[in-house]
């Protein structure tokens, strides 16, 4: 770690220090909106008056359940629709064509679920009318999910001796309207001041400078690439003086891309590309919204349980395992690798004379070097956000590791919206168990008995994730069809398939890109991992919410284990750390471990 | 199922219409009369012919050329509409293959030079459109670049300090050198 490093890093926790309160205040202004004679709820009256909601119906845990796997299974049937239809639909400038069946299934279930995996490079595949009315919807919906259903959890916590835990639609409505919808307005202006294109032009071609030459691959008469009898590719030379930029009304999906915890690009290159993240500046602004939400729904929680420290308290022990992380991240890829040292004659290529943007630069922007872009390789997948600023398959070994870790961790260091919130109370909830169990008292936590059917639900939200991880890359290594996917040879390659699997079940998106996904195979087992992934813990969470508000509140006595101050905050660290590490050691001892004792053995 | 059905569809719908249609036209249309060169590309112009984009780097292999970073796009490089990295893993030879490719070209087109190559110059970019090199990768060329030209060195170096920038607001990302803009400069010098 450099100065520049440290300066970065504490600059950017002191400016998520100051914005999370005020957020979080305003999140918990919104969500408990009671019933107010003000303009806000008349504009809402009459929008739920025209959908047929019922604004003072309280759901049970069940309704309100189906109401928001409901309002997914829609999202997911329009998306799905929209990719399909594409080339029929107006703005289409480049007339895409549809796209393949298992594809858009994949990317339906992957927006639909707040992963954002990309089996599809953007400007090759969607036109205009996807990315904004079936991407940008989802960015935004599947964001406001992890909003309401974290939403009904606190309420659990917060009710007592109550049937119902909300209303699903209204809180919907409002966590899109009144929250995601705003913040995004302000980021995208921001981000197309800065350069962020936002426009509905086809492609601009512009005359290059100089003539690019460069080797094609020949096609046989039957459109197919020919190959030799070795097997390899048979090219043609050519040359071009065009270069064609890609166009799109990016600024208005990059924010909420980031702000929603969502990280599926306009583009391939994601937040790597200049007209994505053109400058050091928008990269920082862009790191701070990923965290942004996450963070502030600390606040809301203590705010809505009406203690304030226990938001504190979780918020803290997310961003000690984040600096941590973080550190360690920017450590790495600083060290660089030692193996392009010493290609060709000695002191070939410098590692020390450019001080600032020494290290590991392949697959890293300029602009960005080493601190800027392994600082958000750890904010992307500490956050279940997946855009990348820098190709995490080209890390070095211990460098990919961290984000690989910290998806594993089961996205609970800030997390996705919301989602990150109701994963590390299930890690609180763990904690005050076992707590209990080593004093030898019935755990509580804030008020509420902890019982045999909240740990049960706890038991599968906690399991569900590392269960779809490490079967999925099992029978992805144990098919040619997982195999043939693999770019990178050695331990490397396994790494590529248990970083997709871990980034799909934890509802990540990020990816050892190298791994060829947009095949049937994993296009279906990706969507699998990340639909369980997301479910398989909303569905126990809001069963826990449902149990948790019909209880009555126990007060606290002198025997009430304190969930708030630096003894709880190092039991959870200590907790997720355990379960995290106990369900991946063996499979990380197998990629990145084994990787990084042969590249400094080989050096 | 049949009271969740009406409220799904219809919020869905009306949410789907105001984050898809009206929030992108909105933001269309302020960015369109606030930033209207933002937002179309930040197109370099040049006899009424758009050149390139301040933005996005473009594919240099003559010596009079300052290079920029390798680009891993396909099928050629620098292709602005299929952005991409190249994915390989630190100790895959192809890494090493390339590297070395790349740091042969790059003695091949300057032989008295002696000096280390900048890891920026020999590594391929994340998007593959990155338009800018360390300044330790422009400095590194300014001699070749002066010589093919038949310029003073010093003139070049005089080029490349005009367009540096230095870290964003002085604490963000990295010193970086523009590598279309110092081109465009270099031809603009009258021989």
């Amino acid at each position: 770690m450099n100065n520049h490093a440290w300066l970065l890093l504490g600059l950017f926790m002191t400016v998520l220090l100051l914005l999370v309160r005020p957020l979080g205040i305003y999140i918990s202004r919104v969500m408990m909106m009671e019933r107010r004679q003000t303009l806000v709820s008349g504009f809402e009256d009459a929008v739920f008056r025209v959908c047929g909601v019922q604004r003072d119906e309280d759901m049970g845990w069940l309704k309100y359940a189906l109401a928001v796997l409901l309002f997914n299974a829609l999202g997911l049937l329009a998306l799905y629709a929209l990719q399909r239809l594409q080339l029929w639909l107006p703005l289409n400038p480049q007339e895409m064509a549809n796209v393949s069946a298992d594809s858009s299934f994949n990317t339906a279930v992957s927006f639909v679920t707040n992963t954002n995996w990309q089996g599809y490079g953007g400007e090759s595949t969607m036109g205009y009318l996807v990315q904004m009315l079936g991407l940008t919807v989802q960015n935004f919906l599947s964001a406001a999910t992890g909003i309401v259903v974290v939403t009904a959890f606190i309420r659990g916590f917060a009710r007592h001796s109550a049937a119902g835990i909300g209303n699903a639609w209204a809180d919907l409505f409002r966590a899109t309207t009144w929250i995601l919808l705003p913040l995004s307005l302000v980021f995208a202006l921001f981000l197309a001041s800065q350069g962020v294109i936002q426009n509905f032009a086809a492609y601009q071609d512009v005359t290059t400078l100089q003539v690019t030459n460069y080797e094609t691959p020949r096609l046989g008469t039957d459109g197919q690439a020919l190959k030799d009898e070795n097997g390899n590719p048979v090219t043609e030379p050519a040359s071009t003086p065009i270069q064609t930029l890609a166009m799109g009304p990016v600024a208005s999906q990059e924010a909420i891309k980031m702000l929603g915890t969502n990280g599926g690009g306009f583009f391939n290159a994601n937040s790597a590309h200049p007209f994505e993240n053109p400058t050091p500046l928008t990269n920082f602004v862009q790191m701070l919204s990923i965290f942004l939400i996450p963070g502030a729904l600390c606040i809301a929680f203590g705010c809505i349980v009406g203690d304030e420290r226990q938001g504190w308290t979780l918020f803290a022990a997310m961003a000690l395992l984040f600096v941590t992380f973080a550190i360690a991240a920017i450590g790495f890829e600083q060290q660089g690798n030692p193996l392009l040292a010493k290609v060709g004659d000695a002191d070939t290529v410098s590692m020390t004379t450019t001080a600032l943007t020494d290290g590991n630069m392949e697959g890293k922007e300029t602009r960005f070097g080493i601190a800027d872009s392994a600082l958000f390789a750890a904010i992307t997948t500490a956050a279940s956000c997946g855009a990348v600023n820098a190709m995490h398959d080209s890390f070095t070994p211990l460098g990919g590791a961290v984000p690989l870790v910290l998806m594993q961790l089961g996205e609970v260091v800030f997390g996705g919206v919301g989602s990150g919130l109701y994963g590390m109370l299930i890690f609180a909830v763990l904690a005050v168990f076992i707590a209990g169990l080593m004093i030898g008292r019935t755990p509580e936590y804030l008020g509420k008995k902890i019982e045999a059917h909240e740990m049960k639900m706890t038991s599968i939200a906690i399991l569900a994730t590392p269960l779809l991880v490490l079967v999925g890359t099992a029978i992805a290594v144990m098919t040619e069809a997982g195999r043939t996917g693999i770019a990178n040879p050695g331990a490397h390659g396994f790494s590529e398939i248990l970083y997709a699997l871990s980034s799909a079940a934890n509802n990540n998106g990020s990816a050892f890109a190298g791994l060829s996904a947009n095949t049937p195979f994993y296009n279906g087992l990706l969507a699998v991992a990340m639909w369980f992934g997301r479910f398989g813990v909303i569905i126990p969470v809001l069963a826990m919410a449902g149990s948790l508000a019909g209880k009555k509140r126990i007060f606290v006595t002198a025997g009430t284990l304190p969930t708030h101050g630096p003894l709880f905050v190092t039991l959870l660290i200590g907790v997720v750390l355990l379960v995290g590490l106990l369900n991946y050691v063996p499979a990380l001892a197998l990629g990145p471990m084994v990787e990084h004792l042969v590249l400094w053995s080989a050096h | 199922m049949k009271n969740l059905l009406r409220p799904a569809i219809s919020l869905f719908v009306l949410l789907s219409i105001v984050t898809g249609v009206f929030y992108p036209l909105l933001v269309t249309g302020v960015a369109r009369l606030a930033f209207p060169a933002a937002a179309s590309g930040s197109l370099i112009v040049m006899d009424g012919k758009p050149i390139g984009s301040e933005l996005i780097g473009q594919n240099f292999t003559e010596p009079k050329y300052f290079w920029g970073r390798p680009s891993a796009t396909a099928p050629q490089p620098y292709n602005a509409a299929a952005s991409s990295g190249s994915n390989l893993g630190p100790l895959n030879p192809a890494l090493a293959a390339a590297v070395k490719t790349r740091i042969e070209a790059l003695r091949a087109a300057d032989p008295g030079n002696p000096r280390p190559v900048p890891i920026d110059l020999v590594t391929a970019s994340a998007s593959g459109l990155d338009p800018h090199i360390s300044p330790a990768a422009a400095d590194y060329q300014a001699e070749r670049v002066a010589r093919s030209r038949q310029i003073d060195p010093q003139a070049v170096r005089q080029l490349i300090a005009q367009h540096s920038e230095g870290p964003d607001l002085g604490v963000f990302g990295e010193p970086r050198v523009h590598v279309l803009r110092l081109n465009l400069a270099l031809d603009a010098i009258k021989r």
